[in-house]
């Protein structure tokens, strides 16, 4: 980090030495009060919304959010969609990676076109899948070319394909975000160590296993930190593809807010979102500290 | 003449697995590139061609039916221009907050800087579910709801710490020595930042707006939240969904799809920079 050199205090500079902090204030300031008043004040206020009702501190919001039919679904389906789909999303962006490394021909031409689903929001992602799970889409026509029966893939009763579409829509639309960070982390990583590596004798699966994946850690935890609390997220792939289907807890909060007029539960689904994500990332990064000695910057 | 063995196999081996490499890496392009190829179709073609059965995977039928129809159905037009309006809001209010702090963090050593990193890194984890359903309260009472300045406010609360951590490793980049020398040469350190760093700097800070842009045009949950007659474009089709026929979804979609084709065009150089510093 540099630190400003002592120049020499010209003479407009009256008391110079104190003037450094205040440069700093000053430019930090204005965004430390914004985030203070547009993401401190929210949480303080979506805690109170959740407890309380015009009487005082009430647990009613809690348990009508608890009793409610889709809360659990909501939450199993959210969980079980993060468990399935991190490790799959992890294990294709690296392997993505690496193909990249190893510099196939027109490798930009590639890159670019796997980095495209970044900017892409999970709305228009869910609805680009809608073409093709849809009963008359075009997964049910080329099926149906080889003279096979479609299904209903995103229908009510067919949990497990609705969670295999929702799946395949998410990891077309996030493993670039996870891919570019550890294209960036490979980018940092000396070829050296590889090729030294190399020729040793080291067989491919070892130099990944004991020469690039410990080098990468540091991004991949990362990696592993922003898409975790990102797919806790997860709701508008969901909510084009199936509606109210196949309900996640943030697609929930959307629909007891605007369907169900009503906040105070929305809220109290918002904190659930809000503690589970904190209590993630704690953990990661409890995690990364006790091996990385240095910890996150 | 004397035979001499020579052993191709670990040629042929290499041939073979940089044929692999090429197979794979076209399987992943197809992979992500088909989706969007269909959903281009299925916006491009005529209605008579959409409800057949089975569908046709190569243009049969040309035509701006669907799209006409979907920008002409009511509120699309003026969510474009409101999603517009939001973006351009967000990249402002978030460049004039967030550059100068991300300059701070870059060049000076001040007190309680690891901290303020520290609370840049947890308010990322923040969802906008839990600052949106609050804020929607708050902007009722002060009479903003329902304002694009409401959604304008939301998206730079969420665009502001990858804006101030991105502008700080764009500021790095920066040699500290010509802010140096100019200041030798006699500016005062405004006028060294203005004429020395900013331009050296404008082309990552760009990046990071245009990044900021793109975060605010696909964020729908916090915008469908806080407005009711002023939505942005993903906010109007995702409270339109439920009761609009598949055509209108397909040509939403691919009007969604088609800003971010044209932002990874324009931002392919930076990508990598970009995410590679901003997540340490």
């Amino acid at each position: 980090m540099t630190v400003q050199a002592p120049t020499a205090p010209t003479p407009t500079t009256v008391g110079a030495p104190r003037r450094r902090v205040p440069a700093a204030v000053w430019l930090i300031g204005p965004s430390v009060l914004f985030m203070v008043l547009l993401l401190g004040w929210p949480v303080v206020e979506g805690v109170l919304q959740a407890f309380q009702n015009d009487k005082g501190f009430t647990l009613e919001f809690v348990t009508r959010m608890v009793q409610d039919p889709y809360f659990w679904p909501a939450v199993r389906n959210t969980l079980l969609l993060i468990a399935v789909m991190i490790p799959i999303q992890f294990a294709f962006a690296i392997t993505m990676a690496l193909l990249l490394r190893a510099n196939p021909r027109l490798h930009k031409v590639h890159f670019f076109v796997w980095a495209i689903p970044l900017a892409l929001s999970d709305l228009a992602a869910g609805l680009v899948w809608l073409a093709i799970f849809n009963d008359r889409g075009y997964l049910n026509s080329v099926l149906s070319w080889f003279g096979l029966e479609g299904t209903s893939w995103l229908a009510y009763d067919n949990q497990t394909t609705m969670f295999i579409c929702v799946l395949i829509a998410e990891l077309w639309r996030a493993t670039s975000l996870v891919l570019v960070i550890v294209v960036a982390g490979l980018q940092g990583i000396p070829k050296d160590y590889d090729e030294a590596a190399q020729v040793f004798g080291a067989t491919f699966w070892q130099r990944l296993r004991f020469v690039t994946l410990p080098l990468l850690k540091p991004s991949l935890q990362v990696a592993l930190i922003l898409r975790t609390i990102l797919a806790f997220q997860t709701f508008a792939v969901a909510q084009a593809l199936t509606g109210q289907n196949f309900p996640l807890v943030v697609g929930e909060t959307y629909r007891w807010y605007t369907g169900l007029q009503n906040p105070n539960v929305a809220a109290a689904l918002a904190l659930v979102i809000l503690v589970v994500s904190m209590l993630t990332s704690v953990f990661y990064l409890r995690a990364l500290r006790e091996k990385n000695q240095g910890g996150l910057r | 003449m004397s035979q001499i063995t020579v052993d191709t196999a670990p040629l042929k081996r290499q041939k073979r697995n940089r044929v692999l490499l090429q197979a794979a890496c076209i399987a992943v392009s197809l992979f992500m590139l088909v989706p969007i190829y269909l959903i281009s179709l299925a916006a491009l073609s005529t209605r008579e061609s959409l409800n057949k059965f089975p569908l046709s995977l190569l243009p049969t039928s040309f035509s701006f039916d669907t799209l006409n129809a979907f920008l002409g159905s009511t509120g699309v037009f003026g969510a474009l221009g409101n999603s517009l309006i939001v973006g351009v809001g967000t990249l402002l209010l978030s460049a004039l907050i967030g550059v100068p702090a991300g300059y701070a963090l870059a060049r000076f050593a001040f007190p309680g800087k690891d901290p303020y990193q520290l609370f840049l890194l947890f308010t990322r984890a923040l969802p906008i579910v839990v600052l949106s359903v609050p804020l929607a309260r708050l902007f009722l009472t002060v009479d903003m709801y329902d304002t694009t300045y409401g959604v304008i406010l939301l998206h730079t609360a969420l665009a502001l710490p990858t804006t101030i951590l991105i502008s700080a490793s764009v500021f790095l980049g920066v040699p500290h020595d010509v802010e140096e020398a100019a200041r030798v040469f006699g500016c005062t350190p405004f006028k060294a930042f203005l004429k020395v760093v900013m331009p050296m700097a404008l082309p990552g800070i760009a990046a990071a707006s245009i990044f900021t842009f793109v975060m605010s045009w696909n964020e729908v949950l916090g915008a469908s939240i806080l407005t009711l007659d002023h939505r942005t474009l993903p906010a109007q089709v995702l409270t339109s969904l439920a009761d609009s026929p598949l055509a209108y979804r397909f040509a939403g979609g691919f009007a969604l799809v088609i800003p971010s084709i044209i932002f990874i065009a324009l931002m392919r150089r930076y990508l990598t920079n970009m995410w590679g510093s901003t997540i340490r």
